[in-house]
């Protein structure tokens, strides 16, 4: 059922700065498709890729449903769609809002789990929202590696706290070592139990 | 191997999953086997929510007994949440290169497909009036739920939504007052019958049924985001055999005919707005 690995980020208030500091710390080299839900507005289409891009060596899209997924790209949920993760392509949703917010993280991370069981790396960075805190719990239960933005060191503490109350085994890191430690666990091979 | 009783055990889901979408089509006919399977992964687990179930296979027998939660699932399945107007640039675009086409026809069918509760319908419709069409025009709208169907067909809104409605509605080129398009009655805006007309509402399953008309312009909105890419291939030969040549073809934002063999039919009148014109 798993099709192997993939790093699925989301982060809300805050999350801009959050995620150029991870992204800019990631190798051209990167081994995994990255899935990223960053809470916005509804009409801000397209706008985070063009901010995002100057930062980070690893192309960055907006995708289309059905688009299949490279290592080392970054998709970045549209506004308006939840995005969810299939074995090796990328799906849209139109559902309702999950905690009020649609692209929803906890959606995203729930569809990782389903297509990627352990092989899944679920990050929540800073956000003053509960979204995440469900997906994570389901990423952790299916074997995967849950991390969580130190919330002493966000700058919403909300979104990694309630992940941290949902896994209590999750890693936990300051946001300047984050995106040197996902670097590493994503070029560390897996071993399968 | 232990099973591990406290934990949602994806493989065993996965399993019961299977089960159940196979009794689903052979109880019902409805078949979801080809929709994208972590979607239709999470509207099984709402189902098992709401019908305060604990597992899949529970939610399995109860479909298979009642037809009523074949109903209730049937609707879960088929309520996306939109809005009048989603997209406004798509409704641009549709009045500058769409309706300048249709006004060389004598009369005009269309068809939207996978119309869930309206929004998109009566979108149309006010744009259609609008550009002095509705009269030669008549809108098919279709959905695989009944339930959702009648909802679409009474046109009744929720007033609160309206703010936003209009908002699109002005963003989208609208060009009278939106209020005069609906009644408010209590807590909900009623559409009017005028807009209602020339509307037909009728029951149609993408995934089994083939097409039923010649058309014009056939919308299918973030309807193929559910399928798998096979399913999707598939409808979109339906779609392709039910349109005119030179017909429109409209999608969702963030969908494509990439993934199809028939991209090469097509050619984009509008590549934001997603619509397209056959011409093979």
């Amino acid at each position: 059922m798993s099709a192997g690995r993939i790093l699925a980020i989301g982060t809300s208030m805050g999350g801009f700065r959050a995620l150029r500091e991870v992204l800019s710390a990631f190798p051209e080299t990167f081994p995994l498709p990255i899935a990223v839900v960053q809470h916005r507005r509804d009409d801000e289409h397209g706008r985070l890729v063009e901010l995002m891009q100057p930062h980070t060596p690893l192309t960055v899209r907006e995708p289309v449903d059905k688009d299949e997924m490279t290592p080392g790209r970054v998709y970045l949920a549209p506004t308006g769609y939840h995005l969810l993760v299939e074995p090796g392509w990328l799906s849209l949703s139109t559902e309702a809002p999950v905690c009020h917010a649609r692209p929803s993280i906890d959606v995203l991370f729930e569809s990782a789990a389903i297509s990627y069981g352990p092989g899944v790396i679920a990050v929540v960075l800073t956000g003053a929202s509960v979204d995440g805190a469900a997906g994570a719990a389901r990423v952790a239960a299916g074997g995967g590696t849950v991390v969580v933005q130190d919330p002493a060191d966000a700058e919403r503490p909300e979104m990694p706290e309630a992940a941290r109350s949902a896994v209590p085994g999750c890693q936990l890191r300051p946001l300047q070592a984050l995106g040197p430690y996902l670097a590493g666990l994503a070029s560390t091979e897996v071993v399968n139990t | 191997m232990t099973p591990r009783p406290h934990q949602p055990d994806e493989a065993l889901e996965a399993l019961e999953t299977k089960l159940l979408l196979e009794g689903i089509f052979g109880r019902y006919g409805y078949d979801f086997r080809d929709y994208a399977s972590s979607s239709v992964r999470r509207r099984i687990r709402a189902a098992v929510e709401l019908e305060d179930l604990s597992s899949i296979s529970a939610l399995h027998a109860r479909i298979l007994h009642e037809p009523d939660c074949m109903e209730r699932f049937l609707r879960a399945v088929s309520v996306h949440v939109t809005s009048m107007f989603r997209d406004p640039g798509f409704y641009i675009a549709f009045r500058r290169h769409v309706v300048p086409l249709l006004g060389t026809y004598p009369f005009i069918r269309v068809w939207i497909a996978g119309c869930s509760t309206g929004e998109e319908v009566y979108s149309l419709a006010i744009l259609l009036q609008e550009e002095g069409l509705n009269d030669r025009c008549r809108i098919y709208a279709t959905d695989l739920s009944d339930i959702v169907l009648n909802h679409a067909a009474e046109g009744i809104f929720p007033l609160p939504k309206m703010k936003e409605f209009t908002s699109n509605y002005q963003q989208a080129g609208g060009q009278g007052d939106f209020s005069a398009y609906y009644t408010a009655k209590y807590d909900n805006a009623v559409m009017r019958a005028s807009l209602k007309k020339n509307l037909v509402f009728s029951q149609h399953n993408l995934v089994s049924d083939s097409g039923f008309n010649e058309f014009h312009v056939i919308l299918c909105r973030n309807v193929m985001i559910y399928f798998n890419k096979d399913l999707q291939k598939r409808v979109l030969q339906t779609i392709h055999d039910s349109l005119v040549t030179l017909g429109v073809v409209g999608l969702g934002q963030r969908e494509s005919l990439r993934y199809s063999p028939l991209e090469t039919c097509y050619e984009e009148i509008d590549p934001s707005a997603r619509l397209y014109r056959r011409v093979q």
